[in-house]
């Protein structure tokens, strides 16, 4: 597939110290946080889009598969060479183009990292609101391939919600622009939309245009726990219907608190069994309002402490118990099985049950955590591989996950992507009518496909890798 | 057998990296090259794979393995802590194994014993730096790290006619009911900014300490371990736990970062090395806040006229919780007025022999530190590593900025001194 002239070509393109065909470069870039591993055939570092453009009219002419890649954090395989072919890096395309004041917007290239981003916009007074946990590494064009989350979005939406434009590079090698800079066009299709969190497969992103919005005055952060999970999943709907839609809630059931108790900076007696971490932001008068009021409606539902943070040291006391949880995890079980199903916020609680009835059923630990304000819930099922008929019994549990999140009118996953992990259970949430006109599409932008190929839809008849 | 621990015995270590990416955000080499190989994860499944045999000791492996500043920046952050520069460590010791001793690496493993010499050279004629570095080449790791012909737009400082065992006794009698402390200078103070040392010895006096600086201590082995010579590793090792103990050392003080992660932390991953000794090693900023010094600073006169100065974490120090210390010593100085910068924990650059092989992305690295360092107003940037400090005056001067790069023992002298 490829021969020396294929390398010589992308030589020519992006100059030799771009292109290489090493073992350890192979090994290098074949893998993401799934753990899993498969080899490219070489890896190619583009730094402009008409190197991009060149490299894919290549592939496609020589119908070679390529893999957009940025951090190679992604939870879902996204970037895994399963094919092999070329994995094209564009970390090297960093530069924050511009940003742009008056109109408030960022124009930024797709190896920028998300929080890096968020720095400069914010010395300007300005913000970017998605916060992926892996942000301080993430590349944006990352973000927009999987439509990236995080804690504020249920203040401010998720990536999609804030790209207003990309510049595209199509599997043909045909420079497209979607939207623009203005929050009102509806000029043609919404391609943009099309291309956020389509995992790679109908194009290689090589500039973003994005929404910024003023950064708020101040925020307030706040620990509450609760008795049991149904008190903390009650308490995140009274916020919701009294009107007031927090910057972040995040929940920790009774096993993730059990994994942290002893690190935890907060002390966090045995009698609580859940907490919910809420985080207000925007104007200092509004949001001290806000707080009492929150404090009032949860405080009927089995509130064992309420700490209010007064300083920002203590607010990042705060955090630090939340980020204590994802290193903590690995005390129950050595593997970790890492899935974001999400529902509709109001059914939180039927969810949590659900969960664990399974773990019940099961006889396996599920730990969960994560961003009740919006229904994400992150749930990780933890076991130890090495025991015997361990593997069947997971992928079991995770399909009676996805079955109970979709019969809560939900779905497979919030923020992390299909890829590879969860492409087996596409057929539990669309119909095949849907999954046939999405084909549709895939088909009309990449008719070889050779865009990041065996993500998503598995079937093999249609979408069959080339060799 | 090998007291370095080998890759096959870092195994576990290495598979209990969850590839994450978290090392990332913070792998200074990273950041500047944006290349997988350059980053902790990279390195741990090349690791992983040459366990497997899946990759041989190749050129670009090689490449990648180089481009690794040991700084633990990386061990720091991540969730699972997989001690990467151990691993790093090995793997060069593995390709020195293979492939014999680089150029850099060998000059250091034939002198490491010829220190008389080096005592000759400092001593001797012209002391116009870098004209000086190119007649030392026979220094431990100084050479190692600073060869000058190889680094020709390096700025260096001028190196100074006695080193620091010309100029204090070996041992220094202090209070009667006072214990002994161990003083580990490294080559650094010793040869190149000895004043370092002596302000350390004046404190130390002060508090009534009687004080050991063994004449038979060495180089504390960073660089030798940073370009794979193993055996050399060892040896220092062996000499330095050696060279102390005579007196019972309550502890063995460093005011160097770099040294302080080799004889303390590195050492005591190693096998077989005397626990004794490593435990009882200790920074100076630790050390000076345990005794109280700095509530002596606090109540000093405050000066009229203060020099505005901000600080710059040594890798080897921050990666071991050591950020308050410094800070604290720096806020209760009479004679300045400390300001946080921003960027004030990356890593200047230097690590070990890397600038050597990658002067380039070294400089690179260490310029990331200008616009905080601009920013903050500071007239001086104080740290706690002679390493840093040549590294940063280097990429100062390079910015064509006046700010001077100091120690914070050359501070607290100076708080002592009164204006000169």
């Amino acid at each position: 597939m490829i021969d020396q002239t294929v390398v010589a070509e992308l030589t020519d393109i992006v100059g030799s110290s771009n292109v290489s065909m090493a073992e350890s470069d192979r090994i290098t870039h074949s893998y993401d946080a799934t753990k899993e591993q498969f080899l490219p055939d070489v890896v190619v570092y583009a730094e402009t889009t008409e190197e991009v453009r060149r490299i894919m009219q290549l592939a496609n002419a020589r119908k070679i598969p390529v893999l957009p890649r940025g951090a190679g954090s992604g939870f879902t395989g996204g970037t895994l060479p399963i094919h092999g072919g070329i994995v094209l890096v564009l970390t090297r395309m960093n530069r924050i183009i511009e940003i742009d004041s008056d109109n408030l917007i960022a124009m930024v290239e797709p190896g920028v990292v998300t929080a890096d981003l968020q720095r400069e916009v914010e010395k300007q007074g300005l913000f970017y609101p998605p916060d992926p946990a892996s942000k301080e590494f993430s590349t944006l064009g990352g973000n927009v391939a999987e439509c990236a989350g995080g804690p504020r979005c249920v203040k401010y939406g998720v990536t999609k919600d804030f790209v207003m434009g990309l510049t595209v590079v199509t599997a043909q090698g045909d420079v497209i622009r979607t939207g623009g800079q203005t929050l009102k066009n509806v000029v043609g299709y919404d391609l943009t939309k099309l291309f956020v969190g389509s995992e790679g497969t109908l194009g290689v992103v090589t500039e973003i245009t994005l929404k910024l919005i003023p950064k708020p005055e101040a925020k307030k952060t706040l620990l509450v726990q609760f008795q049991t999970i149904e008190g903390a999943a009650r308490g995140v709907s009274a916020i919701i219907r009294a009107k007031i839609i927090p910057t972040t809630l995040e929940f920790l059931d009774g096993a993730t608190i059990d994994c942290i108790r002893e690190i935890s900076p907060i002390p966090l007696p045995p009698d609580c069994s859940a907490v919910l971490i809420i985080e207000v932001d925007g104007d200092p008068q509004l949001i001290e309002k806000q707080v009492g009021k929150i404090l009032e409606v949860i405080e009927p539902l089995g509130v064992v402490d309420v700490r209010v943070a007064e300083t920002p040291e203590e607010s990042e006391e705060i955090w630090q118990v939340r980020r204590n949880v994802s290193p903590s995890l690995r005390k129950v079980n050595p593997d970790k099985f890492n899935e974001d199903i999400v529902v509709p916020r109001s059914r939180v609680p039927d969810m949590i049950r659900a969960l664990e009835n399974l773990s019940r059923e099961y006889d396996v630990p599920i730990v969960n955590f994560g961003h009740a304000g919006d229904g994400n819930i992150h749930v990780n099922v933890m076991v130890d591989l090495r025991e015997p008929g361990m593997e069947t019994k997971v992928h079991e549990v995770m399909e009676k996950i996805f079955g109970a999140a979709v019969e809560l009118k939900g779905s497979l996953s919030g923020e992390h992507g299909i890829g590879t992990s969860k492409a087996r259970y596409l057929g539990m949430e669309l119909d095949p009518a849907t999954i046939v006109y999405m084909k549709a599409v895939k088909q009309a932008f990449d008719p070889n496909n050779i865009l990041n190929p065996g993500k998503i839809f598995t079937d093999p008849e249609e979408l069959q890798a080339p060799v | 057998m090998s007291k370095n621990k080998t890759l096959k015995e870092l195994e576990e270590q290495i598979r209990q990296c969850v590839k994450c990416g978290v090392c990332q955000a913070h792998c200074p080499a990273y950041r500047h090259n944006r290349k997988e190989g350059d980053v902790a994860r990279g390195k741990i499944a090349l690791a992983a794979s040459l366990l497997d045999g899946k990759v041989g000791l190749e050129d670009r492996l090689e490449q990648d393995i180089s481009m690794c500043l040991m700084c633990g920046s990386c061990v720091h952050k991540c969730p699972n802590k997989v001690a990467t520069p151990e691993i790093v460590g090995a793997i060069r010791r593995e390709i020195t194994d293979d492939k014999g001793l680089s150029l850099v690496g060998k000059s250091v493993s034939t002198v490491i014993n010829s220190k008389p010499l080096m005592k000759m050279l400092t001593k001797g004629g012209s002391l116009l730096s870098p004209l000086v570095l190119k007649k030392v080449p026979k220094s431990s790791g100084l050479r190692l790290r600073f060869p000058a012909p190889m680094m020709k737009e390096r700025t260096m400082p001028d190196l100074p006619f006695r080193n620091l065992f010309d100029r204090i006794p070996e041992f220094i009698e202090g209070e009667k009911d006072k214990p002994v402390v161990g003083f580990f200078a490294g080559c650094s103070i010793t040869y190149v900014y000895p004043q370092i040392g002596i302000a350390m010895i004046d404190i130390l006096r002060k508090l009534g300490y009687s004080i050991h600086i063994p004449r038979s201590q060495k180089c504390c082995g960073i660089p030798a371990l940073s370009s794979g010579a193993g055996k050399v590793v060892e040896e220092l090792a062996a000499t330095n736990s050696n060279a102390f103990g005579k007196y019972d050392e309550e502890h063995i003080i460093t005011a160097c970062a770099s040294c302080n992660g080799g004889i303390g932390e590195y050492y005591s991953s190693m096998k077989g090395i005397d626990e004794n000794f490593t435990e009882k090693v200790i920074d100076f900023t630790v050390f000076l806040k345990e005794n109280g010094f700095i509530d002596k600073l606090a109540v000093m006169e405050r000066w009229k006229e203060r020099e505005k100065v901000t600080y710059h974490d040594p890798c080897h120090l921050k990666t071991q919780g050591i950020t308050k210390e410094p800070r604290e010593i720096l806020k209760a100085l009479p004679n300045i007025d400390f300001v946080e910068m921003e960027n004030a924990s990356l890593c200047c650059g230097l690590g070990g022999t890397f600038s050597v092989y990658h002067y380039e992305c070294s400089k690179a690295i260490g310029a990331q530190k200008i616009p905080g360092l601009e920013q903050s107003g500071a007239a001086k940037i104080a740290t706690a590593c002679p390493g840093c400090i040549i590294q940063l005056q280097d990429v100062i001067n390079h910015a064509g900025m006046e700010v001077e790069a100091v120690h914070i023992l050359d501070l607290i002298k100076e708080a002592f001194a009164g204006k000169a």
